[in-house]
């Protein structure tokens, strides 16, 4: 019995002992928190970064700005923070989870109104989504996901809220309205323009009023961890480059020129 | 139309609705699978069960390609102008398919216990096949198959991944307990999804002390 024991234990040791000796080069780990409608493009931003800087490793994690408000207000490890909305990040601010002076605006982006590709109910504007042919309509859950919240904003503008209240089916985050839509499992659904263009199986029927889409702003931040906040700085300064502002451009995002 | 409660109401309506359908349809199919002797046991039983054991987004998966617009049984109800995805019965659906094999496992097994001299006894009485299921059999069973029941109900209960699937996060219409609680998380509103995690625990720990109380009444049959 106690050989057995002592054998485990030594087996133990040397598998502690042996996974804390890392690689002769510390490498260092930037955690970006990004809203859903940035994955295509933060990933592909992400792999030129690392290309550039191969001591530097960038994990991304995409979700609805709410969800990442919350994961990083329950201490999970964010080091940059990109907002669909400037909502989540103001609730951050207020709760001093953000470095100052690191909180600039990004990007812009237009909210569109999208259906199936093959769709025949004829749905031209966003009133016609009170038509009695339109049966369900996707959007964000609008408390979490800034799509949604956009898309509340724009069905109150044109006083159908609650005409569709009872047709709405929310989503979790963007894509999922996108795949929705895609799967022709509903009628109509809010996204941003650049998640309609990733897609083959979707059209755009009509555009945000103008005031509304004005409103869409991405902002981006270093949020306070109290670790070391240099390479996540770096990471931040890298995204208002000309080259990540080129891949920018190719999604269909506008960069905000500072 | 949605009340702060109305979660609760659905999640009720759902899981009363899916367990009588699984009680009725786990009963009938479990009793001709305890007697059926042929080589297809095996494989029938595997498929009957596959829920079970398959990861819930799967299952929702699968039944959002058999349900969808493109899929077999979703063109089919389309014909009678009906879809079933993100709808209220769609979380009967998915809640009766994920408990059916709780409640085929336990009715089968306590079909199976039943001792089949007694039913033969019956059957030389002049007992009709349906009299024997009544009268004997049902009754011998009943500890084993009431308890599959609950088990269906508490699962049917706490189903999640396949009903948010199938039947989407419709506020008011399909939103059951577990879909709110994951969306209040989301959405930061803790008390609410506190509140809906209290009233998930009574009903669950109401329904441990249910099946408690079933297993402590099964039969014991002395042989001479």
């Amino acid at each position: 019995m106690n050989s057995k024991y002592a054998l485990i234990i030594s087996i133990v040791l040397l598998v502690g002992v042996f996974s804390g000796m890392g690689c002769s080069t510390p490498v260092t780990t930037v955690n970006v928190s990004a809203a859903s409608s940035l994955t295509d493009v933060i990933g592909e931003i992400n792999a030129l970064y690392q290309k550039d800087n191969p001591n530097v490793t960038v994990i991304a994690n995409f979700a609805a700005p709410g969800t990442l408000q919350q994961q990083i207000e329950n201490g999970a490890p964010a080091d940059v923070f990109i907002s669909a909305s400037p909502r989540q990040v103001d609730a951050l601010q207020s709760k001093k989870l953000i470095v100052d002076n690191t909180r600039k605006d990004l990007l812009c982006n237009k909210v569109v109104l999208i259906v199936p590709g093959d769709s025949t109910l004829g749905i031209k504007s966003f009133n016609d989504l009170t038509g009695d042919a339109v049966k369900k309509v996707a959007i964000g859950d609008p408390d979490s996901v800034a799509a949604g919240q956009y898309a509340r904003d724009i069905f109150n503008q044109y006083g159908i809220m609650e005409a569709l209240k009872s047709r709405l089916v929310l989503a979790g985050n963007v894509r999922q309205v996108l795949q929705y839509v895609e799967s022709s499992n509903v009628d109509a659904g809010v996204v941003f323009l650049t998640d309609a263009k990733i897609s083959k199986s979707v059209k755009v029927v009509a555009d945000a009023p103008d005031d509304i889409n004005k409103k869409v702003v991405y902002p981006v931040a270093v949020i306070n961890t109290g670790r070391d906040r240099t390479d996540a700085s770096a990471y931040e300064a890298f995204l208002f480059s000309n080259q990540a502002g080129a891949i920018f451009d190719k999604y269909g995002f506008t960069v905000i020129n500072h | 139309m949605e009340s702060l409660l109305s979660p609760l109401w659905i999640s009720l309506a759902t899981v009363f609705t899916a367990t009588a359908i699984t009680f009725i349809t786990g009963i009938a199919v479990a009793r001709w699978m305890a007697r059926y002797e042929g080589r297809m046991r095996n494989f029938v039983d595997g498929i009957l069960i596959l829920p079970l054991v398959l990861p819930p987004t799967v299952v929702g998966l699968g039944l959002l390609m058999l349900f969808g617009k493109n899929g077999p049984l979703g063109q089919l109800l389309l014909l009678f102008g009906n879809t079933v995805v993100f709808s209220w019965p769609a979380t009967v659906i998915t809640a009766t398919v994920v408990s059916f094999p709780l409640m085929y496992m336990n009715a089968r097994g306590a079909f199976e216990q039943v001792d089949i001299s007694i039913e033969n006894a019956a059957r030389t009485l002049g007992a009709s096949e349906w009299k024997t299921f009544w009268r004997i059999t049902l009754p011998l069973a009943w500890p084993g198959v009431a308890a599959g029941a609950v088990m269906a109900f508490a699962r049917a209960i706490g189903e999640f991944g396949a009903t948010l699937m199938l039947a989407g996060y419709i506020p008011g219409r399909t939103a059951t307990i577990p879909v709110a609680i994951y969306f209040a998380v989301q959405d930061g509103d803790m008390d609410q999804a506190l509140l809906f995690v209290l009233i998930v625990l009574f009903i669950v720990f109401a329904s441990l002390s249910a099946l408690a109380y079933f297993k402590s009444k099964s039969y014991k049959v002395i042989t001479a």
